[in-house]
């Protein structure tokens, strides 16, 4: 008897030494998956009214047009309530927006990605938009249907950014040595992000289609670590003030936290005046937010916009 | 490596690298569960989606809400540098209104006191009405009881001491709920189109049971001057009874008799502008079901 418990417990620290081992390991790889030096959380900020205003009013209107989003929405049957409302609101605002779901379902229409894992989805969407739709936009922008997007201001976030630059955006969360954008408050890649991305994607060795080594690590760090090997790295974008524009939570959460937190400045401490995502919300909540964002108007407020950025027709939400 | 002694009996030994062998798978598993665990850094705790329950509005929320001390949500602060409020600010000064929010003791903390940090501040003057004084928040005491039956008592009284104390004060009287939200710059929009000599008072119009059709309380209405003036005075002369347990209907009745028009809200494209509901119901369609009370009651025709 003793002999067995003793060899048990041999078993166990082994077993525990082994595993500890394969993490540190894991996490050797992850943290130094590049070569290049270590980063500092890396801040992008929103352009200037000053800086808007130098610009001439044509050169504006061709700057308000060149701007070509186009949106993936990952989606699964499960989440036909959301998708129901995501395809009513926002999304029309976007160029173009397609919807990739696991697996066909009768009542929408999307493209099949065949797969149930979201890093597999996530990785055949881009290709298949980088495939197919490389010349017609230059900025890819990728969410989940509980993510409410204004696409504007989305635009007018990225106006003075170069799409030939790699550019990779959201709201970032930092996991030990690895900066990545959380999928919840939505991933922005320019179109050089998705080409250097869709090289990579077809090296397994540098793009690993099962990411973790022992338990799954999820998409968003996974895509992360992939475009960490291209040299494109995650940038958090901030409004001037240093408020996150993306955001992971809803207004209702972030209003919620605010009364508790600092109660004497809850509206002015919240969120982001031109904020371009929240997430969190049931498709009534989409509803309610596009009436407030495009519709409802205080009488005698008069918004001066540098820029407009039209919707496109069809989007009759406003 | 642990050793396995040969010399012991060979099923001894095999028990002895079995147990060996579950030892390292569990404790494998179990080490790693413990980096999982430790390693996770998902912070977002807010899968719970927040449901907007009309039903609950009047009953109580979750204990969080209840809020500590003053609040400021520094709503029409300067925050917007963009913005040209110089219509807005006319018109404040043009539409001069007084709201008055119906309210209660044990309400105040709880829903009150946002309406006072939120919309309220944009009324050119606010008071809110309940039971009982209260000289810290500050609320009016009307010396009445609480509750639905007590509605139509409070608004009678809350009316009264308006009238006796800012009648001059302002030239249209808003009355509205604590869960109710105003805005106020749409509503001096609406109301700058009439005189507040005329008396006439605006809200969501329901037809049934008055003539005229009356206003809903839940969407809030608002009196000009004149219809004050006439209101207060009908119980003087007993020309409106003081008892009724519904507040809007009994309201609507007296403001017929008094002579006072009930006016059209809606904005130049036939939408209403004062809403019984919170945003969703009226929003999304088929939220309501067709049988529901409330499309019988609509005065005008629904515009989607």
């Amino acid at each position: 008897m003793l002999s067995e418990s003793s060899s048990f417990l041999k078993g166990v620290v082994l077993g525990s030494i082994f595993c500890a081992l394969i993490t540190m390991l894991g996490h050797v790889r992850i943290g130094h998956g590049s070569k290049m030096h270590h980063h500092e959380h890396h801040h992008l900020q929103a352009p200037n009214k000053e800086d808007i205003l130098k610009i001439s009013e044509d050169e504006r209107m061709e700057l308000s047009k060149s701007f070509r989003v186009y949106c993936i929405i990952l989606v699964k049957p499960k989440d036909v309530g959301l998708w129901a409302a995501v395809k009513e609101t926002w999304t029309k605002h976007c160029d173009k927006a397609e919807f990739f779901s696991s697996e066909n379902v009768k009542v929408f229409e999307s493209i099949n990605m065949e797969t149930d894992d979201m890093w597999l989805m996530m990785r055949k969407a881009y290709k298949y938009a980088f495939d197919k739709y490389r010349d017609q936009y230059n900025w890819f922008f990728l969410a989940r249907p509980t993510t409410f997007a204004i696409i504007e201001n989305l635009k007018y976030f990225l106006l003075k950014k170069d799409p030939s630059q790699p550019f990779y955006l959201g709201h970032t969360v930092k996991s030990g040595d690895l900066e990545y954008v959380s999928v919840e408050g939505g991933i922005v890649l320019s179109i050089e992000s998705m080409k250097r991305l869709n090289h990579l994607l077809s090296i397994p060795e540098k793009c690993p289609e099962q990411g973790g080594m022992i338990w799954k690590i999820s998409e968003d760090k996974q895509l992360a670590v992939c475009l960490k090997y291209a040299g494109v790295f995650a940038e958090n974008a901030e409004d001037s003030e240093g408020k996150d524009v993306f955001n992971t939570k809803s207004v209702g959460l972030f209003i919620k936290e605010a009364m508790a937190n600092h109660p004497n400045l809850v509206v002015e401490g919240c969120c982001s005046d031109m904020a371009v995502t929240f997430n969190g919300l049931t498709p009534n909540q989409m509803h309610v937010m596009m009436y407030g964002v495009y519709r409802l108007r205080a009488f005698g407020h008069i918004f001066n916009d540098a820029l407009v950025f039209l919707p496109p027709n069809g989007s009759d939400n406003d | 490596m642990s050793e396995i002694h040969f010399r012991e009996m060979a099923p001894k030994s095999w028990l002895n690298f079995l147990t060996f062998l579950c030892g390292s798978a569990i404790g494998f598993v179990l080490c790693s569960q413990l980096f999982s665990i430790l390693l996770e850094e998902q912070v977002d705790t807010q899968p719970n989606i927040l449901h907007n329950d009309p039903h609950a509005r009047h009953s109580d929320d979750n204990g969080q809400n209840h809020l500590e001390g003053q609040m400021n949500f520094n709503a029409d602060a300067s925050q917007h540098k963009d913005e040209n409020t110089d219509v807005a600010e006319n018109l404040y000064q043009k539409v001069k209104i007084l709201c008055w929010v119906m309210t209660g003791p044990q309400n105040l903390e709880k829903k009150a006191k946002h309406v006072k940090a939120t919309w309220a501040q944009r009324c050119n003057k606010v008071l809110f009405m309940s039971s009982e004084e209260n000289k810290d928040f500050p609320a009016v005491g009307l010396k009445t009881r609480e509750g639905r039956d007590q509605l139509y008592w409070k608004t009678i009284k809350a009316f009264q001491y308006v009238h006796d104390h800012y009648l001059e004060d302002a030239d249209w009287f808003m009355k509205a709920d604590d869960d109710t939200y105003v805005i106020l710059d749409n509503l001096r929009w609406l109301l700058s189109k009439y005189n507040p000599e005329e008396p006439i008072y605006f809200g969501r119009r329901f037809k049934p049971f008055v003539k005229q059709g009356y206003m809903s309380g839940g969407a809030g209405y608002v009196l000009s001057k004149e219809a004050l003036k006439r209101f207060v005075d009908a119980f003087k002369t007993d020309k409106c009874t003081h008892s009724s347990s519904i507040e809007d209907l009994a309201l609507g009745r007296c403001m017929e008799i008094v002579n006072v028009e009930a006016g059209d809200s809606r904005d130049p494209t036939g939408k209403e502008t004062f809403h019984p509901f919170v945003p969703e119901h009226h929003l999304i369609k088929s939220y309501l079901p067709r049988t529901f009370w409330y499309w019988n009651y609509n005065y005008y025709p629904t515009v989607e």
